[in-house]
């Protein structure tokens, strides 16, 4: 049987619609899996996996240690702020150091776009990127589809608009590359400072009103105004922000059709998205963190499956 | 390529439903028995004994399940690409239950440790036993045996042994392949 078409996981960009639908697959019997009483299976039990976290992260870190640790890898987390790295090693010589005690696989996040393949490069583990500065963010956006997949059943044909700070976003970029290969229509909406130049050559459509935006997808995807990314003011305060581009409930029922709402976390309440849209029955936040689970774990087994 | 019929047509059946009656004899009326087939083929038989044991047991209740190994197999990142799981489907608890394990070829019984191990996240079971329709004497890997066999075959590891089935392959046959021969 076929396996990934790749090595690492380093951006959707490397995979083909047959991995992402090999991943979901996998996935679905982990979700299964999660539902039992043990939770826990023995596959990875001889693979050894270190966290790398180069910035912080809460549910990605925890998630992915969670599925690490219910293939029965064995797991090591490491923290940038408390380490070498603010003595001046450099990122090789860290991980070779990692490596040297025998890890096979790292999952990494890092500030810089590209840190992932970079390492890659450059030494022997299998590497899975958990987020490279504004560049990608590939498990999160396979959870994201795979949760449209279990709403909806299928991706394809789905409207899906992400909203907010598209410029800055690993997770628009990841989602946008995921829901074409999927055969999904896509939208970014935003504040035209938050919306790179030339978005229009991934496929994607570009509004920059809110209302027309809703009225037009089936999935709505709010997304946080990554503050501590923005070197220069890209609009004039997030009062006005929130009062442009924010979801709050009035509109959400003005709509004529029941969409669903996302978001990737962390969630500021009251900008992107007020709390009773988000506590609200048509938000899928809280099933995108436990599938997320079930989808690291699907990819970390693909990918440690393949003969060392 | 040489193909041998171990056994087919009504000469299958009989020996489907001669294990059903040794189910029977010390399983009484399934009331704390269920039969869980390993995935992928052992599924098939495994319906197979529910029906054949609903028309001899009527208005009785016969629980069956599908059980995945693939994640507790013991040749992960050993074979070329990792083993693409299957569905578990298990709608009732096993704790204090018999358990009759169905698999359609005993080869190796690496399958049935596996199952073991998978079966363990459903609970505890009373016991279980093991149905195999073929068992490919002598290659065993691991010290395993079954509780009830529907035929017995001698072969080499070269050889095959492939089941088919009526409702899903078209026909009842047990077929020894060997290749590279003649």
């Amino acid at each position: 049987m076929a396996g990934l078409s790749t090595r690492h996981l380093l951006g959707i960009k490397d995979l083909n619609r047959a991995d992402i639908e090999l991943i979901f697959e996998t996935a679905d019997t982990f979700k299964s899996v999660l539902n039992r009483p043990i939770k826990k299976v023995p596959s990875l039990r001889d693979v050894t996996i270190a966290n790398i976290f180069f910035e912080n992260s809460t549910r990605t870190r925890l998630s992915f240690e969670l599925a690490e640790k219910r293939l029965s890898a064995d797991v090591v987390n490491f923290a940038a702020s408390s380490s070498s790295v603010s003595k001046g090693e450099t990122l090789i010589d860290t991980v070779n150091n990692i490596l040297a005690m025998k890890v096979d696989m790292v999952v990494m996040r890092h500030p810089y776009a590209g840190a992932g393949i970079f390492l890659s490069k450059h030494v022997k583990a299998q590497i899975v990127n958990a987020g490279d500065g504004a560049h990608e963010h590939p498990t999160q956006a396979l959870l994201d589809a795979f949760s449209i997949r279990e709403k909806y059943g299928y991706v394809a044909g789905k409207k899906v608009v992400i909203v907010g700070d598209i410029l800055h976003s690993r997770v628009a970029l990841s989602n946008i590359l995921c829901l074409k290969q999927l055969g999904a229509e896509v939208m970014v909406c935003g504040p035209t400072t938050l919306i790179p130049k030339y978005i229009g050559s991934l496929g994607v459509k570009v509004e920059h009103n809110l209302i027309k935006a809703l009225n037009w997808c089936d999935v709505a995807n709010m997304l946080r105004i990554q503050l501590e990314r923005q070197d220069i003011k890209y609009f004039p305060s997030l009062r006005e922000y929130t009062m442009l581009f924010g979801l709050n409930k009035t509109i959400l029922d003005s709509l004529d059709k029941e969409i669903t709402v996302m978001h990737p976390g962390p969630i500021n309440r009251g900008v992107e998205i007020t709390s009773d849209v988000a506590d609200s029955k048509q938000s899928i936040i809280l099933d995108q963190v436990e599938n997320g689970v079930a989808v690291r774990m699907a990819v970390l087994y693909l990918l440690a499956g393949q003969t060392p | 390529m040489q193909n041998l019929t171990l056994l087919d047509g009504q000469k299958f059946q009989i020996t489907i439903q001669r294990l059903c009656h040794q189910l029977i004899e010390n399983h009484n009326d399934f009331s704390s028995s269920v039969l869980i087939g390993i995935q992928p083929r052992g599924i098939y038989l495994a319906r197979r004994v529910a029906e054949e044991l609903r028309k001899i047991l009527p208005g009785k209740t016969i629980m069956q399940g599908d059980l995945d190994i693939t994640f507790y197999r013991d040749d992960f990142r050993r074979q070329g690409s990792p083993l693409v799981p299957n569905q578990t489907k298990i709608d009732f608890i096993i704790e204090g239950k018999k358990v009759i394990m169905m698999d359609d070829v005993l080869w190796t019984g690496r399958t049935i440790r596996a199952a073991m191990d998978a079966m363990q996240a459903f609970g505890r079971p009373e016991k279980i036993e093991l149905l195999a329709l073929v068992d490919r004497r002598y290659s065993r890997h691991i010290p395993v045996a079954a509780d009830y066999v529907g035929i017995e075959v001698d072969s080499i590891a070269s050889q095959k042994v492939v089941v088919s089935w009526k409702d899903t392959d078209g026909e009842d046959k047990i077929v020894l392949i060997s290749e590279g021969q003649d």
